[in-house]
């Protein structure tokens, strides 16, 4: 029997079956893909905070010798860019996918081969992006870029290409993948789930979905008008020819701050699913919290200049982005209450994805009021660009996502692979992860009140920074400690963890009601949605007052050419290789610019992408 | 059915009235209520640490010896306070509900309750009413440091990769013999001086910033907050020196490979100090002794081989404009930008090898071939000694 059959006349083979490598790389599985990106994600956390881990002992004592300045901007560059838009956009992205068809009770997302695509475009452009390390000409001009610091004169080596090249390569793989999203949730939802029935998870997806379709294309066209200054000699950001750096921070930051959105809202996602679970009662005002992170979607994008207070505006600019980004702090304290009501009157337990969502809340609140304070403005002259600001960002970038996403992983790992992670270590890796964390980042705020810029690569002793910097260096290796609990809790897990059953923590919505791990089609029959928190109307219809739980309904089977599956009935498409070659292909193709315009490398990758995208559009789903 | 016991009975409201469990030893532990304390005394803590760090060279807070540093303080230490509040209110209440509510055994399930408007609009409200107190003297600080002062001295301030340039417009000689930078404020008569800054006390001070190359930002932490150097405009700010005494400065925004070693000196002077010194800068400096080392180091400074006069100007010597101004090097604290103390044993390291103090630095590559020994970079040091 032939192994494969493929379109292109067996030149690109069209894998039947979903076992070994090849079942991987040609996996449409919107949960293989959501496992995909969350290791993917987490090699690359380990990556970005080793970088961290050599900064901070770079600055550990004055006049430091562990790098050079010039390593050591490159690692400021890099450190920033991966956590950004290689761990925590892809972990959430991790999240998305294997999740929210799993909480909308649907079979796989609206588009399974795009959804493929935009893994393979974000792996194969954080490889690319790493690329340039190997060649010593990794970025050093920061993870914000400003021109003119980029410019060919002032950035003459490849770094900033490589930079500029790899965030087109990686916005294209988040926009694909947010396309796919809102036509999921818009379309997909089972019969009787209501828009105000989905699960907050899959509503906070929807909002990201928005927020990078709409600023994407901002900070895209930022870099490309970056690129034609770099690669062809146009003057977009040159103020000797009459362009503008400004003009540069400006498009930076419109996406930039949605961008610190697209960053928590997920997180704060996964915390409006944990705590009722483990406070076993329902979100306390779910509709307020819908609405508030709709709305920090809209307001998000009127603040975007409180990046730039000290850039020299005029009064008028900043007095507007200090009242709009004062008044974004109201729906953000809203979500605060409502998980604090969702808390208050429960039955509490305090298993460890129940520990990272509290330690999210109390380490989310300390950054956000550090933010209300930068933006007075006034006082936001003193505190612009020193490590003041770098507390406030780690706050509730690692404080908030990081804790928010590790809530998600120790919550939704048994359903992932059908064991639970030992509560034990799960603890250690908890409190030593809270206490090494504000041992690093507390400092920072006395730090940048006394006077300490930030990218840096030392500093002389006698400014009264040494104490502080030896503190945080000290918490930072007190988070590797706790990193390393965790992958420890990974490997015991895997090979002898806990048997979780289907609803180990007794759970709330539809993703608790199949196996773990869920089979290929995910559910059996489409279930009939009656209410919010379905699954737990189902389970206890004398506490349900609102919804009347769920229903399943008999679904008319399909003569299936799935692969491997053993239920006969159940039409789920067949994997293909095809998104793993357009996306190396397009990554080729925008890539290769580093080596020029037009180069062969480029030409090589745009060929292999637009015959990989041919035969997409003719191969059946199924052969 | 609801539990609410003890201390914080009146926080416990009844949202759908529920009849109420009686209160069977739910009594508030001793630790729970000393939270709220606890929380603010590891704030005033911290409070104290920073408060006590006045005397370090860039403390923000703690000074009295800039009107703009202590309104913008004032500012902050306001909304810290509101700050604070929120902070202790908020996680002491999140601890305090995850003690109260922990599941105990046997207990019924909780009430599956799903919201409560009025609380809602509470908590929606209440914020916003705090943060329209706090926008009320912010966005007044705003204006009143937007509108400066009449102004007693300008300063021009031109940003260069990695050292500052700075220029007081109409107080130099007539006889500039230095043209003006390729960009930048153009200033005939300006007094040009570099990385040391002279103002007076008490006096407001504009400063007019561009940059000769990339985005920099001017910074006097102790005087006041920063403003971006931006090349292809200019732009203005002020500040005042309230209190005499030298004060730390240093660049604010990623501007290449020596970002962390572009450092100033803000001197505040009396108003009679502060005339002596202009009147000291603007005169030539007196010839070096021919006979003496200072001699022997001028004509290491002028010889064409050795590249100095290409890129520096001392005032009827030479006119180099890539680099610092050395008319007047032997008056100043520090040499490269804030670096290093100005003591001739300091100079002959920089020249020398101008890489070891700071890698990839653009005076490097010019001195890297230029291999000068010992006794000329002793005698060019005694030389700029001179230069007072």
């Amino acid at each position: 029997m032939a192994a494969v059959t493929g379109s292109l006349a067996g030149v690109v083979p069209r894998p039947k079956t979903e076992h070994g490598f090849m079942g991987w790389l040609s996996t449409v599985d919107h949960k293989r893909i959501g496992i995909l990106y969350g290791v993917t994600a987490f090699l690359f956390f380990l990556l970005g905070g080793t970088e961290a881990v050599v900064m901070r002992l770079q600055l550990a004592v004055p006049d430091g010798a562990v790098t050079g300045p010039h390593l050591f901007n490159q690692l400021i560059t890099m450190h920033a860019t991966t956590m950004v838009f290689l761990v925590v956009m892809p972990m959430s992205a991790a999240f998305f996918n294997y999740l929210v068809p799993l909480q909308i009770g649907a079979r796989d997302v609206a588009f399974p081969r795009l959804n493929a695509l935009s893994y393979w475009i974000f792996l194969s452009g954080g490889v690319f992006i790493n690329l340039s390390w190997l060649i010593g000409q990794a970025p050093a001009a920061g993870w914000f870029g400003y021109a003119n610091l980029t410019s060919k004169t002032f950035s003459p080596d490849l770094g900033v290409d490589f930079w500029l090249l790899g965030l087109l390569i990686l916005g294209t793989s988040s926009v694909a993948a947010s396309l796919n999203f809102i036509v999921t949730i818009v379309n997909l939802r089972a019969p009787g789930m209501t828009m105000m029935r989905m699960p907050l998870f899959t509503w906070m997806t929807l909002v990201v979905a928005f927020l990078v379709v709409f600023a994407f294309p901002v900070v895209t066209i930022g870099l490309v008008e970056l690129g034609f200054d770099r690669f062809m000699n146009t003057n977009f950001f040159n103020p000797l020819k009459g362009g503008d750096p400004v003009l540069w921070q400006h498009l930076f930051w419109l996406f930039g701050h949605p961008e610190v959105y697209i960053l928590i809202l997920p997180a704060m996602g996964i915390v409006s699913e944990v705590l009722p679970t483990f406070s076993r009662k329902p979100l306390f005002g779910y509709p307020v919290v819908v609405f508030s992170g709709i709305a920090i979607g809209f307001m998000g994008w009127g603040v975007w200049a409180h990046h730039m207070f000290t850039v020299g505006m005029g009064p008028v600019a900043n007095t507007v982005f200090t009242l709009t980004t004062m008044f974004i702090a109201v729906p953000t304290g809203v979500k605060i209450f409502n998980w604090i009501g969702t808390l208050w009157g429960g039955q509490i337990t305090l298993p460890t994805p129940m520990l990272f969502s509290l330690g999210f809340i109390a380490m989310f609140v300390i950054g956000g009021l550090s933010g209300v304070t930068h933006a007075i403005s006034p006082s936001d002259y003193q505190q612009q660009d020193t490590y003041y600001i770098v507390a406030h960002f780690h706050y509730v970038l690692f404080g908030g996502a990081v804790f928010g996403l590790f809530s998600g992983i120790y919550f939704y790992w048994p359903k992932i692979w059908g064991r639970l992670l030992d509560e034990g270590l799960g603890k250690w890796h908890f409190w030593l992860m809270l206490i090494g964390f504000n041992m690093t980042f507390a400092p920072m705020h006395i730090l940048g009140m006394n006077g300490m810029p930030r990218r840096i690569y030392t500093y002389p002793a006698g400014m009264g920074w040494d104490f502080w910097n030896m503190l945080e260096t000290v918490g930072s290796l007190v988070i590797v400690l706790s990193l390393l609990i965790f992958i420890a809790n990974v490997f015991k897990s895997r090979s002898n963890g806990k048997l979780a059953g289907n609803d180990p923590w007794d759970g709330r919505t539809l993703e608790w009601s199949i196996p773990s791990p869920p089979p290929a089609y995910n559910y059996a029959t489409v279930p009939v949605v009656h209410g919010r928190d379905a699954f737990w109307s189902v389970k206890y219809p004398h506490l349900d007052h609102e919804g009347h739980g769920m229903a399943a309904v008999a679904h008319a089977p399909a003569e299936a050419h799935g692969q491997g599956g053993h239920e006969e009935h159940i039409h789920m498409p067949q994997g293909s290789l095809l998104p793993l070659i357009a996306g190396v292909g397009q990554t080729m193709m925008i890539g290769g610019t580093v080596f020029g315009v037009g180069s062969p490398v480029s030409i090589i990758g745009g060929l292999l992408m637009l015959g990989a995208i041919f035969a997409w559009c003719s191969e059946p789903i199924n052969e | 059915m609801l539990n609410c016991c003890g201390h914080y009975e009146k926080f416990c409201t009844n949202f759908s009235g529920l009849p109420e469990a009686p209160c069977e030893g739910n009594v508030l532990s001793r630790q729970s209520r000393h939270l709220p304390l606890l929380a603010s005394l590891l704030t005033l803590l911290l409070l104290l640490t920073v408060g006590c760090s006045a005397a370090d060279p860039q403390n923000t807070l703690g000074s009295n010896l800039g009107i703009v540093a202590k309104k913008q303080a004032d500012l902050f230490w306001t909304v810290f306070a509101w700050a604070t509040i929120v902070f202790v209110f908020v996680e002491s209440l999140l601890l305090f509900t995850v003690w109260r509510f922990r599941r105990r055994e046997g207990a019924p399930e909780p009430h599956q309750t799903h919201g409560n408007t009025r609380l809602e609009i509470g908590w929606t409200v209440v914020p916003a009413l705090i943060l329209i107190t706090v926008a009320v003297p912010t966005v007044s600080l705003l204006w009143e440091l937007a509108a400066q002062p009449a102004v007693a001295v300008d300063v021009n301030v031109i940003g260069h990769q990695w050292w500052w340039e700075f220029q007081y417009p109409n107080m130099g000689t007539t006889d500039i013999s230095n043209p003006s930078p390729s960009w930048g404020p153009t200033c005939p008569s300006c007094l040009v001086t570099a990385n040391e800054l002279h103002i007076p006390q008490g006096e407001t001070v504009e400063f007019h910033l561009t940059s000769a190359d990339v985005i920099h930002s001017f910074w006097v932490p102790k005087l006041g907050g920063k403003l971006d150097v931006v090349p292809g405009k200019t732009q203005s700010f002020w500040l005042r020196g309230d209190e005499p005494g030298m004060f730390y400065a240093q660049c604010a925004e990623l501007c290449g490979i020596q970002h962390a070693n572009m450092k100033f000196r803000v001197v505040v002077d009396t108003r009679e100090k502060f005339n002596q010194w202009v009147q000291a800068q603007r005169q030539a400096p007196r010839p070096p002794d021919a006979s003496a080392l200072e001699g022997k180091g001028a004509e290491v400074f002028k010889a064409p081989a050795n590249a100095c006069v290409g890129c520096h100007t001392v005032q009827g010597v030479s006119a180099g404009k890539l680099g610092p101004n050395l008319t007047h090097i032997g008056s100043r604290t520090t040499i490269a930008a804030g670096v290093l103390d100005n003591t001739p044993e300091n100079l002959k390291r920089w020249i020398h090898n101008p890489d070891d103090i700071k890698p990839g630095n653009l005076m490097a590559p010019a001195v890297r071939a230029l291999n000068l020994s010992n006794d000329d970079l002793t005698a060019l040091a005694a030389y700029l000694t001179s230069l007072k």
